[in-house]
C-alpha cells in the first residue's frame, strides 16, 4: 500500500518523455543498424565519391563513395555497444567496491578513498588516453581502459549512498534478526539506491559515448575500416570546403545521442524528486 | 595556515604518487622498447649499446629514482623517437618547450571566455521572469552541453573559416612572430572549448542562485528595505559564486583536456598533439612527463581553488 502511495508521486516532465523518445530512436537505430543498412557501409565506389545529399543517399557519400547513412548506422551501433559494456562494467565494479567499502569502512575504505580522489579529479579521457597506451589499441582494450577510467565516480557514488543506509533503523533489525552481511547489502540497502544510482548510470552513458568518439575522432580507438562516429568526423575534416556533408551527419549523431541521455538523466532525477 | 600547510604536504605527496605511477606504468608493456625502436634487423651489440645509453639495464627502482630526481633538476630525459643530430636523442625539455605556450594560452583563453559570458548569462537566466526566455535557455543549455568539443571545432571551422571566412583554417601563425595574429588564430579553437562549458558553468550559477533566493536571508534583507538590485547582487550573487568557484576548478581540468582533441581540429602545436602522436609512436619519456605535466596542473588548480575558497568564505576561515 505504502509503495503504491510513493508511485503516485513521481510525475512524468518533459525532460523524461523527451529523453524517453530520443534514446529509443538511438537504440533503435543500432538495434537496425547491426542488422540492415541501406548500402553496404563498406562498399567502396569510384564514381559515387562525394555525392551530395541525395533521395539516393540521404546524408550524401564520404571519399570513398560510401553511403555516409549506412555508415552512421553501423557507427551508433558501433558506439552504442561500447558504451553499454563500459557503463555495465564499471558501474558493476561501482557497485561491489562501493558497498563493500562504504558498509565496512576501515583502512581498505581509506585507501580507495585516497585512489579514487586521485583519479576523479583527472579528466577521464587523458586517463583512458593513458591506460590505453599503456594497453596498446583495439576496441577491446578501448572498453577496458574507459571502464577503468569511469570506475572511480561510480565507487564514490555508490559509497556514500551505502553509507547513508548503513546506521539506518530499518539495516540496525535486519542486522538483529541474523540477517548476513551480503543478503543486507544486496538486498535491503540497493534496492534504495537504485534511484540514486539510475542517474548516475545515465549521465555514466553520455561521457562513455563522448570519450569513445573522442579517442577514436584522435585515432585511439575504433580502427578502421570498422565504422565509428568519432572517426568519421576526423576523416571529413580534411574535405570541409568541398563536402561539407560528410561532417555533418555523425556529427548531428552524436549531439542527438548525447542530448537524449542528458535529457533522460534530467527526466529520472526530476521523476525521483 | 596551518591548513595551507597541510594541503601543500598532500600536494606533494599526491604528485610523488603520480609521478610513481605515471613512470611504472610505461615499464609493464608488453614488448621491448629497444627493439621497437632498432628494428628487429639490429645486431644483439647494437641492442645492448642502446640499453646501456637509455639505462634500460638498471632495475626499475633505481630508474624511477634517476627520474625523479632528474626531473625536479629539470632534466626531463630524452625522447626515443626524436633525434636532434646524427647521433643525439632530442631532449624531452625541448621537446615540450615551445608547445606548451600553446596550449596554456589556449586553456587561459578559453578560461576567460567561459567566466566573462557564463556568470552574467546565468544572473540573467536566474532573473529571467519570462517563461519563454527560461525555455530557450534551456533548450539551448542542454544542446549546447551535448555538442563534443571536436565537433564543435568543425563547426566553428566551417562557419568563421569557410563560409565567413573570419579566419584561415589550419592557417597557424606562430606566437613568436606575430603575438595579435597568434591570439587572434586562438579565439576559434578557445570558443570551440568554451560553447559547452559556459553552458554548463551558467546552468551551474542560475541553479545555485535559484537556491540562494529561497533562503531566509533573502527574504530578512528584502523586509529591512533592500532594493531589488541590491539583494541579488551583494546578497545572493556573493554565496552563490561560491559553490560556482569550485566548479571552475573542475572546468579548468576539463578545459585542459578539451585543448588535447581541439588542437588536433585546428592543427594548433600544442601539447596535446604532442602527447597523442607519442602514444602512438610509443615515445614513452615524452608521455610520462606530459601525463606528469598535466597531472601537476590539474592538482596544483584544486588546491588553489581550494585555498582560495577558504579565503573567500569568511565562514570557513573563521573556524
Amino acid at each position: 500500500m505504502k509503495q503504491k502511495n510513493t508511485r503516485e508521486k513521481k510525475k512524468w516532465n518533459n525532460y523524461l518523455v523527451a529523453g524517453l523518445v530520443m534514446t529509443g530512436i538511438t537504440l533503435a537505430i543500432a538495434v537496425i543498424g547491426a542488422f540492415w543498412t541501406p548500402y553496404d557501409a563498406t562498399a567502396m565506389s569510384a564514381s559515387l565519391k562525394f555525392a551530395p545529399p541525395s533521395f539516393a543517399h540521404w546524408f550524401g557519400t564520404d571519399n570513398f563513395g560510401r553511403d555516409i547513412l549506412s555508415r552512421v548506422m553501423e557507427g551508433v551501433e558501433t558506439t552504442v555497444v561500447i558504451s553499454v559494456l563500459v557503463v555495465a562494467a564499471s558501474a558493476l565494479v561501482g557497485v561491489l567496491v562501493g558497498a563493500l567499502t562504504g558498509y565496512f569502512g576501515g583502512l581498505i575504505d581509506e585507501i580507495t578513498m585516497r585512489f579514487t580522489d586521485a583519479v576523479n579529479g583527472f579528466p577521464s579521457i587523458l586517463l583512458a588516453l593513458v591506460i590505453l597506451s599503456v594497453l596498446g589499441g583495439g576496441v577491446e582494450k578501448l572498453i577496458l581502459a574507459l571502464s577503468i577510467a569511469f570506475c572511480p565516480s561510480y565507487i564514490r557514488i555508490v559509497r556514500s549512498e551505502f553509507i547513508k543506509y548503513r546506521d539506518a533503523d530499518f539495516i540496525a533489525r535486519a542486522r538483529l534478526m541474523g540477517v548476513g552481511w551480503a543478503r543486507i547489502l544486496f538486498v535491503h540497502i540497493l534496492p534504495n539506491i537504485f534511484s540514486t544510482f539510475l542517474v548516475s548510470i545515465v549521465i555514466g552513458f553520455n561521457n562513455a559515448i563522448l570519450a569513445e568518439s573522442g579517442m577514436s575522432f584522435l585515432g585511439i580507438g575504433v580502427q578502421p575500416p570498422a565504422a565509428s562516429l568519432g572517426k568519421m568526423l576526423s576523416d571529413a575534416q580534411g574535405y570541409l570546403s568541398s563536402a561539407p556533408w560528410y561532417a555533418l551527419a555523425p556529427g548531428l549523431a552524436i549531439v542527438w545521442i548525447v542530448l537524449g541521455f542528458s535529457l533522460l538523466g534530467e527526466g529520472i532525477r526530476r521523476w525521483n524528486n | 595556515m596551518k591548513y595551507i600547510c597541510k594541503k601543500i604536504i598532500t600536494l606533494i605527496m599526491t604528485l610523488f604518487l603520480v609521478s610513481a605511477a605515471a613512470f611504472l606504468a610505461f615499464q609493464v608493456i608488453p614488448g621491448d622498447v629497444v627493439t621497437s625502436i632498432l628494428g628487429t634487423e639490429a645486431t644483439p651489440e647494437m641492442e645492448e649499446l642502446l640499453r646501456e645509453e637509455l639505462g634500460l639495464n638498471d632495475p626499475p627502482v633505481e630508474r624511477y629514482m634517476n627520474w625523479v630526481s632528474g626531473v625536479l633538476k629539470g632534466d626531463l630525459g630524452v625522447s626515443y623517437r626524436y633525434s636532434k643530430s646524427m647521433n643525439e636523442r632530442m631532449p624531452v625539455a625541448e621537446l615540450i618547450g615551445d608547445k606548451l605556450p600553446v596550449t596554456l594560452w589556449l586553456a587561459f583563453y578559453s578560461l576567460i571566455l567561459i567566466i566573462v559570458i557564463s556568470i552574467p548569462l546565468g544572473v540573467l537566466w536566474a532573473r529571467s521572469k519570462n517563461h519563454y526566455l527560461d525555455a530557450a535557455l534551456n533548450v539551448i543549455s542542454q544542446t549546447a552541453m551535448a555538442v563534443p568539443a571536436f565537433f564543435l571545432g568543425i563547426l566553428v571551422t566551417y562557419l568563421f573559416g569557410i563560409i565567413l571566412k573570419c579566419f584561415t583554417p589550419g592557417g597557424y601563425v606562430s606566437y613568436r612572430e606575430d603575438f595579435a595574429g597568434f591570439m587572434h588564430y586562438l579565439l576559434f579553437p578557445a570558443i570551440s572549448i568554451a560553447i559547452p562549458k559556459i553552458a554548463m558553468t551558467a546552468r551551474f550559477l542560475r541553479n545555485s542562485m535559484l537556491t540562494e533566493m529561497r533562503s531566509d536571508y533573502v527574504r530578512t534583507a528584502y523586509s529591512k528595505g533592500c532594493t531589488n538590485r541590491r539583494v541579488m547582487y551583494a546578497h545572493v550573487l556573493r554565496n552563490a559564486l561560491m559553490p560556482v568557484v569550485t566548479f571552475l576548478g573542475m572546468i579548468i581540468a576539463e578545459t585542459i583536456a578539451g585543448s588535447i582533441v581541439v588542437e588536433q581540429v585546428f592543427g594548433l602545436p600544442g601539447v596535446g598533439r604532442l602527447l597523442i602522436s607519442s602514444i602512438s609512436t610509443r615515445d614513452f619519456p615524452v608521455v610520462e612527463i606530459l601525463v606528469l605535466y598535466i597531472t601537476s596542473v590539474v592538482i596544483i588548480v584544486y588546491a588553489l581553488i581550494d585555498i582560495l575558497y577558504r579565503m573567500i568564505d569568511p565562514r570557513i576561515s573563521s573556524k
